[in-house]
């Protein structure tokens, strides 16, 4: 090339701030109401929804890691622990569906605590709204992705034979019970998103309870097969109960018991930990 | 709104708050005019920050009591959100939404109906010269526009006092001013901003009043005219070609001038005070005749400045010691060795 033109590209346009455009903003107005604590809630829960929308990876744990479990621990124990995969699939979905689920909800404090480090949390208090309207919203958010893990499992569980008696009813029965447990148990997380340091320790803890808590239950064997001491911890677990009223509503009966055990358990976390993380939550 | 152009829009007195063993804020006394730009003017950690948040009801403090319009901070924090808006020193807004989406975000959250807020948000990002980057998201912006988004977002509900923390620190010279631009007609149009800041010539462009604040307490307050006669208008940096000049060179400044010279750690330098009547003319005839009078005594003068008194010289004047810690200081003498 014997002429190189030099690229000066679209000279970028200098903002002037003009007196007139700013007063039209700056003119102050009548202040509309508060929004109630549920408008404001499904406000920040629409706000979790645009991240989703704008940062789609975050995705990645309630689809990618709920399939791989299920394939896992299907081909891993159903030879060993039923006739086959099939047939062991048949007691184990709604069980590897609460485990996966219920791992994800940790997910809740790592945003949190990833949104204070950030600072948005400054201005989010300062504004006069409902105080946890934030926290609720952003739970709202969570339980979306927790619906999502729920289907995704369900839909590779349809694949592999998973053939539930309860019919359509009785699966949409398992994951709302599911669901509510999650919501209620996502403060626990919250809780400790405000409490400890940084992301990796939130990280740490929920690893150090969600393990014991998933593996020790009812999820991968009958707990008559287990020594009497530990049965004994697996009979006050709250996933057993959960697993159990899961199991039973996507079997077409109901277990009263293990659903009442599992709602109480669910209210006791709503109160003790949405208290606790409210105490925190405002004097941060 | 009785006291939004009159009265106090802040009283604080003998704020405290520590963080460990650190007094963040040591007895901290703040009265601010409404309707006016108030500048707290100090060094990294003098207690600015905090003081801010707990004005804004993001702290409690340990000790003391605020009020912003009448209003407790602690017991009515409520009714002191409604009328404040915070633009902290970083980013508080979510980088990862769009600007329109998060000024919309935010208008619902103040109660607009969905079309409001869409219509307040496009106001607003059009009056911040922010239209065409309305769909970008905010991580992507550069430092200027991000600081208007976030000046934006603080006026969405047009607030009674709005609290700015540093908002310039970080942005080029041309970013600058536009900030400059729109704190003067946010106060043009009612609201009382309280800015803090590092910069002398900051405050003194926007401030009506300035408290300089130091380890948590405020250590002087006026306007800025009067700091500044206290401080003197101007500062004369000098660097000599022969640092064995310097004695010589110091004798003949103090009696050229008739006041105190400072000898730098940098041993050809010198800083002498100038316009200690506060104005700037004095300040430059001052410069002059001190230049004449080292020629005139045969000191080669390498480079001569006259500017503003800096942060650090405002603190030398007012408590002895300069903004940097001392320890940091210490390693500076230490290196300079």
């Amino acid at each position: 090339m014997s002429d190189t033109a030099i690229t000066t590209g679209r000279a970028p346009s200098v903002y002037v701030p003009s007196a007139e455009a700013l007063a039209t903003v700056l003119a102050p107005a009548e202040r509309p109401a508060r929004p109630s604590p549920l408008a404001a809630s499904l406000t920040f829960g629409w706000r979790a929804l645009l991240k989703i929308k704008h940062v789609p990876e975050q995705l990645f744990d309630v689809t990618a890691f709920p399939i791989i479990m299920v394939l896992m621990f299907t081909y891993l124990f159903g030879g060993a622990l039923a006739d086959s995969p099939r047939a062991y699939l048949q007691f184990f979905l709604p069980g590897i569906m609460v485990t996966s689920v219920v791992m994800i909800t940790m997910y809740t404090g790592v945003g949190l605590n990833n949104d204070i480090e950030k600072g948005v949390f400054d201005r989010i208090r300062t504004l006069p709204v409902w105080r946890p309207a934030a926290l609720v919203g952003m739970i709202f958010g969570d339980v979306l992705r927790y619906v999502l893990a729920a289907v995704v499992i369900l839909s590779v569980g349809l694949v592999l034979g998973f053939r539930p008696d309860g019919g359509l009813l009785g699966v949409l029965a398992g994951i709302g019970l599911l669901v509510v447990f999650s919501f209620a148990f996502s403060w626990v997380w919250t809780f400790f998103g405000l409490v400890l340091r940084s992301e990796k320790s939130v990280m740490g803890v929920s690893m150090m309870v969600l393990f014991p808590l998933t593996f020790l239950s009812n999820v991968f064997v009958e707990p008559s097969t287990m020594p009497g001491w530990l049965q004994a911890f697996v009979k006050v677990n709250p996933i057993t109960h959960l697993v159990g009223a899961v199991r039973a509503a996507m079997a077409g009966s109901m277990d009263g018991p293990n659903t009442m055990w599992l709602l109480l358990w669910s209210a006791g976390f709503v109160v003790v930990f949405g208290t606790l993380t409210m105490y925190r939550y405002n004097r941060h | 709104m009785s006291n939004r152009n009159t009265g106090l829009a802040v009283e604080a007195e003998g704020l405290v708050r520590s963080f460990g063993t650190t007094r963040a804020l040591d007895g901290l006394d703040l009265r601010v005019p409404a309707g006016t730009v108030y500048g707290v003017l100090g060094p990294n950690g003098a207690g600015k920050t905090t003081a801010v948040r707990v004005l804004a009801t993001l702290l409690r403090p340990d000790g003391g009591t605020a009020r912003v319009f009448g209003h407790d901070v602690v017991r009515d924090a409520d009714a002191v959100r409604s009328r404040v808006s915070l633009t902290g020193q970083y980013a508080s807004l979510d980088e990862d939404l769009t600007g329109a989406e998060n000024l919309i975000l935010l208008a619902r959250l103040l109660g607009l109906s969905r079309a409001g807020a869409r219509d307040r948000a496009d106001q607003l990002l059009a009056a911040f010269g922010l239209a065409e980057a309305a769909g970008r998201q905010v991580k992507k912006y550069s430092g200027g526009m991000r600081r208007r988004i976030d000046i934006a977002a603080s006026i969405l509900n047009t607030p009674d006092l709005l609290f700015l923390d540093e908002p310039t620190t970080g942005l080029d010279p041309r970013s600058r001013n536009q900030v400059w631009a729109i704190v003067r007609a946010v106060v043009a149009y009612g609201t009382t901003v309280l800015l803090t800041t590092q910069y002398l010539d900051e405050a003194d462009q926007l401030a009506g009043r300035i408290a300089v604040v130091d380890h948590g307490r405020v250590i002087a307050e006026g306007t800025p005219g009067e700091l500044k006669s206290s401080v003197g208008s101007g500062s004369v940096h000098i660097r000599l070609r022969d640092p064995g000049q310097r004695p010589q060179a110091e004798k003949v400044l103090r009696a050229a001038l008739g006041v105190p010279v400072q000898l730098d750690t940098d041993p050809v330098a010198l800083t002498a005070r100038v316009g200690e009547d506060g104005t700037d003319l004095e300040a430059s005839a001052q410069a002059a005749r001190a230049l004449g009078e080292l020629a005139g005594a045969g000191i080669v003068v390498d480079d001569f400045s006259l500017g503003q008194p800096s942060l650090d010289e405002v603190f030398l004047a007012l408590t002895d010691h300069p903004a940097v810690p001392a320890d940091e200081r210490d390693d500076e003498l230490e290196a300079a060795r």
